[in-house]
């Protein structure tokens, strides 16, 4: 066999440059999914290496230990265990910050007691000389029983030496480096007694993790050698000291540090962004300019989109040979493909913010300073995180409320993190916005349309806010509050990191989404353009006679059959159905279309009154937007979209739980149907109302 | 009176005694809060809470009520 695939597991801290290293083995060749069955992220790249050898390259999550305290952490230690899983590492990379080597190594004596071939990565290499550290590798690759690859991500150095390792990875040794087990000898000594084929650390993970194991019957290890939790615990800690004895000893030896050459920015850098007054006025001052340039800097390319889908359509249409088939892709899938693509500026410029926020280590100093606050309302300084990625996707957001110790604290993040403006809800917020509120200036500078979106964004974190603070109050549930944050050092963000995490996350969720929207428009379509009965069917009769006495032209004539049939259509009907209840807050049956549409997903919003108008009007040229500002009521004759009926769109989007997705995930993370049915309830309710006060006091 | 880390000020240097492991999370002690190992106070967040450490060289941030439960021993006094 010529070619020879290996599997490589990276594995290492938070914050070591893992994902750099990642990066720069595989370069755009990855592929980000999940792992079966929970939300965990599974990044996969692939990588050529020398001697015609293909390595699997598995990136996995940051993890400060063995011991799992996080699904995400759960995920390490299940696929160490499992030698049959098809991803089980040949080899493991072990990628640790030269800065903190004495924490990272941690995790890397825990894996040499796995037994599986470990290379150790000592990364930021390019920091050394400005810390004044030296290494000696020949006596660390000694003590450590490993081969060691001093790397520099961040310059791409160092990378080729460490392909050359994983290729030779048989020759790396795969003992373990310290004897753990003597911190209680006569316990061990029985655990291994009763399971002679297994490895003992194995055992004991199997003890002490609440993971799943394949092969062992953890009741029967765990019946035989139980203890009390704190008896476990307290071992745990013995097993940690034994560990950083061994790591300061290791150090003592082949690491110098001269700490008169150590010039620490760090602390001039924190004492400006964790200041009481400067560090609160930086973090919104960023907020602000983050949300003011995704409105102003996305409008330009978004409106591109928009014409060249339009204009796309009507080409379709006069192009292919009329037909339902015709009518089903210019009117159907290229209006909804549209209103999927309008998407990427925005989203685009929100993962990228974020991610520089997050490389850049900032994020970290945001928490920090706002855990206090955050705590009166029921969260923590955690919270920030997924309440400001919330604003591009709940999905991710609820994800990331993992590394939340305390369950209370979590579950209410879950809760209210729907509110925040995520990106589905631009398009609707953009489409209105610039149909309903004039385009003025005020003050010189600020963009009234700026402002007033900006407004629907604090709208969304205040609502988040108040309702924590009540969830806060009703729940009763008595969880111990564990709070630890790293604090990493400032680094620049690295274009290549923050370049590859926009294109997945834009790509993940433009597929994503893009299937809903679809499968949504094409459905539509069909439900638009097909109706039951006479009043459908015969549509052009019955114009005629109705219209007998007055005979419009052509056009008009045509126009008026196909409002006739959309009213009469399917989903014509179902819209009347609820028009009833949709009336006090100012729509009619198209919006209310829309409406049932966006409980599949907010952005179906303006795909489907895309849909809609084009079905019923024979002139595609239009963009969405003339077409919906010349929508008038047929019965008082005013503008649908005028400024009562607007705002009260604008509420109830902010509001409603509108998003199929996003119920799904927090079923997943809560494990229970009662919390996304809540967050249905209670969400929906909050938006009826608030929609129906303000059209009627506006009206 | 007992030193806890709650009680150091800013800039203040100790060394990490003891504490009730079972009020102090696995986690921490991974980053190095072990007895024995050097910690300092290098940020007090506004509004009193949480705190910025030093410890033994991983910089990590926890809440007073954690903090109140690691005894110290003052070593260097940042006054």
């Amino acid at each position: 066999m010529s070619l020879q695939n290996i599997n490589v597991a990276l594995i290492g801290n938070p914050n070591t440059g893992k994902t750099s290293v990642f990066n720069q083995l595989t370069g755009l060749n990855q592929q980000v999914g999940n792992y079966p069955g929970i939300t965990v992220e599974k990044k996969i790249g692939f990588c050529k290496l020398p001697h015609n050898i293909k390595a699997n390259i598995l990136d996995l999550p940051g993890t400060y230990s063995l011991n799992a305290s996080s699904m995400d952490e759960s995920v390490v230690i299940e696929l160490l265990l499992n030698k049959n899983d098809k991803l089980y590492p040949d080899v493991a990379v072990v990628v640790t910050d030269v800065e903190n080597l004495k924490r990272n190594l941690l995790i890397y004596t825990q894996i040499k007691d796995l037994e599986i071939p470990t290379i150790l990565v000592i990364n930021m290499a390019d920091r050394m000389e400005s810390k004044g550290i030296t290494i000696d590798i020949p006596y660390l690759e000694e003590k450590l029983k490993t081969k060691i690859a001093l790397v520099s991500s961040r310059k791409g150095h160092g990378i080729e030496e460490l392909k050359e390792l994983i290729v030779s990875y048989k020759t790396v040794p795969n003992e373990s480096c310290l004897n753990a087990s003597v911190i209680d000898s006569e316990y061990f000594e029985k655990l291994q007694h009763a399971f002679p084929n297994q490895l003992l650390y194995k055992l004991w993970l199997v003890i002490t993790q609440d993971v799943n194991f394949s092969n062992l019957d953890r009741n029967e290890i765990r019946s035989t050698f139980t203890k009390s939790h704190s008896e476990l615990k307290r071992l745990q800690q013995q097993e940690t000291i034994k560990r950083y004895q061994f790591i300061n000893e290791v150090l003592k030896g082949g690491l110098k540090v001269d700490a008169s050459m150590a010039k620490d920015v760090r602390a001039k850098i924190d004492r400006v962004l964790t200041h009481k007054v400067w560090g609160y006025v930086i973090f919104f001052a960023i907020l602000f300019i983050i949300f003011q340039s995704i409105f102003s800097w996305s409008t330009i390319p978004m409106d591109f989109i928009d014409s060249t889908f339009a204009s796309l359509s009507s080409w379709a249409s006069s192009a292919l040979p009329s037909g339902i088939l015709t009518d089903l892709i210019s009117q159907g899938i290229i209006p909804g493909i549209g209103g999927v693509i309008i998407f990427i500026p925005q989203i685009a410029f929100l993962f990228l913010f974020i991610s520089i926020l997050e490389e850049s280590g900032y994020m970290s100093r945001v928490v920090f300073l706002m855990d206090k606050i955050m705590r009166r309302f029921g969260l923590s300084g955690k919270s920030v995180v997924p309440l400001i990625s919330g604003t591009a996707c709940a999905i991710p957001a609820i994800m990331a409320t993992r590394n939340i110790e305390n369950w209370k604290e979590r579950l209410i993040t879950i809760l209210v993190t729907p509110f925040t403006t995520c990106s589905a809800r631009l398009p609707v917020y953009a489409i209105i916005i610039s149909l309903v509120i004039p385009s003025k200036r005020i003050f010189g500078i600020l963009n009234l349309q700026g402002l007033t979106l900006m407004f629907l964004y604090v709208l969304g974190f205040v609502a988040a806010i108040i309702s924590a603070y009540v969830l806060n109050k009703v729940l009763k549930l008595n969880t111990k509050t564990y709070f630890v944050v790293e604090m990493p050092s400032y680094k620049l963000p690295l274009f290549k990191n923050v370049g590859i995490n926009v294109v997945e996350k834009t790509k993940a969720f433009v597929v994503g989404a893009g299937k809903i929207i679809l499968a949504i428009s094409v459905i539509l379509w069909f439900l638009a353009s097909y109706g039951p009965g006479k009043d459908f069917n015969e549509a052009e009769a019955i114009v005629k006679e109705r219209t007998a006495e007055k005979p419009l032209n052509e056009i008009d004539f045509e126009n008026e059959v196909n409002s006739q049939k959309l009213e009469n259509s399917y989903i014509g009907l179902m819209g009347r159905a609820i028009e009833p209840a949709i009336e006090p807050l100012g729509y009619d049956w198209k919006i209310g279309i829309a409406l049932i549409s966006s409980f599949a997903a907010r952005e179906v919003f303006v795909g489907t009154l895309a849909t809609i108008y084009s079905v019923g009007d024979s002139d595609n040229e239009a963009t969405i937007k003339s077409k919906m500002k010349q929508e008038v009521n047929p019965a008082t004759g005013e503008k649908i979209f005028n400024f009562a009926s607007g705002i009260s769109l604008l509420l109830f989007y902010a509001f409603a739980m509108q998003c199929a997705s996003t119920l799904a995930i927090t079923k997943k993370e809560t494990n229970s149907w009662k919390w996304p049915a809540m967050q249905l309830v209670f969400m929906s309710a909050l938006a009826y109302f608030a929609a129906l006060i303000a059209f009627q006091i506006l009206k | 009176m007992q030193n806890t880390i709650h009680t150091l000020k800013k800039g203040d240097k100790a060394i990490i005694k003891d504490f009730d492991i079972d009020l102090i999370p696995l986690k921490l002690l991974e980053m190095g809060c072990l007895p024995g190992n050097e910690v300092e106070l290098l940020q007090i967040a506004p509004f009193g809470d949480p705190l910025y450490l030093d410890i033994n060289g991983s910089h990590v941030a926890i809440r007073i009520e954690t903090a109140r439960e690691i005894e110290v021993e003052l070593i260097k006094n940042n006054l």
